[in-house]
């Protein structure tokens, strides 16, 4: 039983960290008044590069860094079109996902002999286990959680970032540059989520493969919003869902209890999609959220 | 007296093929008071958000303390030593006010952590030395809007602003509020700051300002000292004709009870009561006219009636039918139109056009829209009417309404309720914001429709209008009708004491 019960408190760990990255993402970008539906795209993306990386210099640490910079990449991208030319930020953002994951299927393509699959990470060079048996990539998004509390909070930063996701006119009036601190916060979004995309294709897994994503960049952003846009927030909402995936892995693995897999699997989407439903809707959103800031 | 603080030359500002400002030149005195008057979309506001680094000109130039500066963002208006409050306010909601003031300058520790006790101090004090305190922990969406201007003022002192702009500071303001924000001025001016003021209440300028700069249509039309001149004058300077500040309206004619409301309970959106028992009735051909402190109840009696709100209990009639709790559709329907209270949340759909904005109720009708689908040419033909007959500027029927100045926003919504020919008309603060043409203009709209029969409830925090021109007039305080009485028989002291609760038999 108390077994069970931290196999299931572990894994739920394992598999909340790479959704609590690109949740953070989504917390520091839509902040500011960005919507980053792009998420998914980045993450694939973070993933891939991730791993190839990793499977090419055999260092997971720069593997990391360089899924980081993957996902900043196409944020940059994703700034431009929603910031500079003012486009819409969902349109912007679908755009994306289809980006990151197709241009991931390509590059792997080209770089591993026409297979959609990086070659397995071998054990001792994936990221290592820090603590309890947990990837030292768990105890990075729990501590970017914190940082990112403290950074929205309690820095003379914090009120600016929100400001102008709030009301970008008044930021703009008392001097804030709008334009600076959301393209900041969306590079600082994809940042995130690259690291979250790695941190499941070198840590959780040990390849990227197209499927690995499969909508968790989706479920990050129901976490910001079931989070209230707060980090703690959807730090919390992003182990809820967590704890979902690690339900199917445990029940999946009980001879006692016979549940179709693909019924098992739907659990944490289904989830998702209730917890959005009912949610209170007494929003808590940035009122600039998703709406582009042109100045005379 | 006499220095010259700041000197706009020669400023032009296009927006696309629109000239809002035209060749503008004006100089402001150090320590003087000045005001800025003209009608609305004069490019008042245009002229201050680029000497606030808000707008950028399309040509001139700027000269403070007689050198040269280029604005080119509020950052450095501000080191300038400039503050502006805005016509709409640019405080955020959900921060407090504390978090709103020091937004960009913020106090803090190694340069890093936030340290909002310590400007909290310092705002206490400021607002300490100009009437009633603010609670600096309160979130701005707790405070009155009178709150709410003080915060701003307060912002720009704290960011030690020398040249304080400001953009209609009293249109949203009570009359006891209006009347504590003169004294602040008076006192800001005797410390030395100079200050611009825009407004659209010539008694006001009167009682202020030094001097008053003209504006027509983006265009300089001439510097007044205020000593001597009338406020007939400054009006008539202003639109280019005599102003009618009084109107003579015939006895009403045929008096028939077309609106009642019975011992309503309602809540405010905070779910405490707003309504307490309270009864009207509203006959055809008059003007009612609702007297009262903002906060009494007005905006949960106007929500009522425009099926916004429900009530709790009591009884809604129009003509002996039982209207109460019905949609905002059927409202519609049973011929009742409203000027709402806030013209860009709930009156204008402020990213649609002026024409789009035209038909908001009637979009699905005949003649603009045929088998589903709209009848672009109709639309259009009827907005250019309105927009003719109701003199909005620019006469643009695609133009987006968020690009219309405060006062044209105005004239939109008030054309399009008009034109669905309603027998109830409930406005609200329906001249909040307008230049004196287009207050008399809205008067003149009023007492025609009342003239022709229908029914109006006027509801209104400035006391002139609602003396001006309602026939009966009822106070509201506490969410209950105090007193009513004939508008013959009303004198203002006499209203404004029962307005603060008070009673006249006491
Ligand atoms: N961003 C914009 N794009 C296009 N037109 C604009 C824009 N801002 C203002 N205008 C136009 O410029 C004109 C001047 O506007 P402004 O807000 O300066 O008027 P105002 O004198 O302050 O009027 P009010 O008394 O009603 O506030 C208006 O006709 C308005 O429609
Ligand atoms: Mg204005």
């Amino acid at each position: 039983m108390l077994d069970s019960i931290l196999f299931i408190l572990s894994t739920t760990l394992m598999y909340s960290a790479p959704l609590i990255f690109a949740a953070i993402g989504g917390v520091l970008s839509e902040n500011t008044g960005v919507v980053n539906i792009g998420l998914e795209g980045m993450m694939a993306f973070g993933a891939f590069v991730g791993a190839a990386t990793t499977s090419l210099c055999g260092n997971p640490w720069i593997g990391l860094g360089a899924a980081g910079m993957a996902g900043l990449l196409l944020a940059l991208l994703h700034a431009w079109a929603s910031i500079h030319m003012a486009a819409n930020q969902v349109v912007s953002g679908i755009a994306i996902n289809f980006l990151g994951t197709g241009l991931s299927v390509f590059a792997c393509r080209i770089l591993f002999e026409g297979s959609t699959m990086t070659p397995p990470i071998p054990l001792e060079n994936k990221i290592p286990p820090l603590f309890f048996g947990q990837y030292a990539t768990v105890y990075l998004a729990l501590g970017l959680v914190f940082f990112t509390h403290i950074f929205l909070y309690k820095t003379i930063w914090g009120p600016r970032w929100r400001a102008v996701g709030e009301h970008p006119k008044a930021a703009e009036s008392v001097g804030i540059n709008v334009y600076q601190i959301r393209y900041l916060a969306v590079l600082a979004s994809g940042f995130c989520a690259g690291l979250g995309g790695a941190s499941l294709s070198i840590a959780v897994v040990s390849s990227f493969r197209p499927t690995l994503i499969a909508g968790q960049g989706f479920i990050a952003l129901a976490a910001v919003i079931f989070g209230r846009w707060r980090p703690m927030g959807a730090m919390w909402a992003a182990l809820l869902f967590g704890a979902s995936q690690a339900l199917v892995v445990f029940v999946g693995g009980q001879a006692a209890i016979e549940i179709s897999s693909q019924i098992l699997s739907m659990l944490p989407y289904l989830l998702t999609l209730l917890i959005l439903v009912f949610m209170n809707k007494k929003s808590a959103a940035p009122k600039a959220n998703g709406i582009s800031y042109q100045r005379n | 007296m006499s220095e010259v603080i700041v000197e706009l030359k020669n400023i032009t500002k296009r927006f696309g093929s629109f000239l809002a400002n035209d060749n503008l030149s004006l100089s402001i005195k150090k320590g003087e008071i000045h005001a800025l008057l003209g009608e609305n979309g004069a490019g008042k506001s245009t002229l201050m958000n680029i000497l606030y680094g808000l707008v950028s000109p399309t040509s001139g130039e700027i000269f403070l303390h007689g050198k040269k500066v280029e604005i080119k963002n509020s950052l450095q208006a501000i080191s300038l030593g400039i503050g502006m409050v805005h016509q709409h306010f640019m405080l955020i909601e959900t921060f407090t006010v504390t978090e709103n003031i020091v937004l960009g300058r913020e106090t803090s520790r190694y340069g890093l952590l936030l340290d909002l006790p310590q400007a909290e101090h310092a705002i206490q004090k400021i607002s300490a030395e100009f009437g009633p305190a603010v609670n600096p922990r309160a979130k701005i969406s707790e405070i009155s809007v009178g709150m709410q201007q003080r915060v701003e003022i307060i912002k720009a002192l704290y960011h030690q602003a020398e040249i304080l702009i400001l953009d209609e500071p009293t249109a949203v303001l009570t009359p006891l509020e209006i009347e504590e924000f003169g004294k602040i001025i008076k006192r800001l001016s005797s410390l030395g700051k100079t200050i611009i003021i825009i407004t659209h209440k010539l008694k006001e300028i009167k009682a202020l300002a030094d001097r008053c700069t003209i504006i027509c249509k983006g265009k300089l039309v001439d510097t007044v000292e205020v000593a001597q001149t009338s406020e007939q004058e400054l009006a008539y300077k202003m639109v280019g004709r005599k102003v009618e500040f009084k109107f003579n309206k015939t006895p009403p004619s045929s008096q028939k009870k077309i609106l009642s409301l019975q011992n309503i309970v309602a809540l405010n959106k905070r779910g405490l009561p707003a309504l307490q028992n309270l009864s009207i009735e509203l006959y055809t051909g008059e003007i009612l006219g609702i007297a009262g402190i903002d906060g009494n109840g007005q905006s949960e009696l106007a929500e009522i009636l425009t099926g916004l709100r429900a009530i709790e209990s009591g009884k809604i009639e129009k003509n002996g039918e039982d209207i109460t709790n019905k949609s905002p559709a059927n409202l519609f329907l049973k011929k009742i139109s409203s000027i709402p209270e806030d013209r860009q949340k709930r009156g204008l759909v402020l990213d649609f056009s002026v024409a789009e904005n035209m038909i908001l109720q009637t979009h699905h009708l005949p003649p603009f829209s045929r088998l589903g689908f709209l009848q672009k040419d109709q639309i259009e033909k009827h907005a250019l009417q309105l927009i003719e007959r109701f003199d909005v500027r620019p006469p643009q029927a695609d133009g987006l309404t968020s690009a219309l100045s405060g006062g044209n926003q105005q004239k939109v919504i008030i054309a399009r309720e008009l034109s669905h020919d309603p027998d109830i008309l409930i406005a609200v603060q329906p001249t909040r914001g307008l230049d004196v043409g287009a207050i008399e203009y809205v008067h003149r709209a009023l007492i025609a429709l009342r003239s022709q029969g229908k029914a109006i409830l006027l509801i209104s925090l400035e006391l002139d209008e609602i003396i001006n021109l309602s026939d009966k007039i009822a106070v509201i305080f506490d969410g209950k009708i105090v007193a009513n009485m004939d508008a013959l028989d009303a004198d203002e002291k006499k209203i404004g004491l029962l307005m603060a609760g008070g009673s006249l038999h006491a």
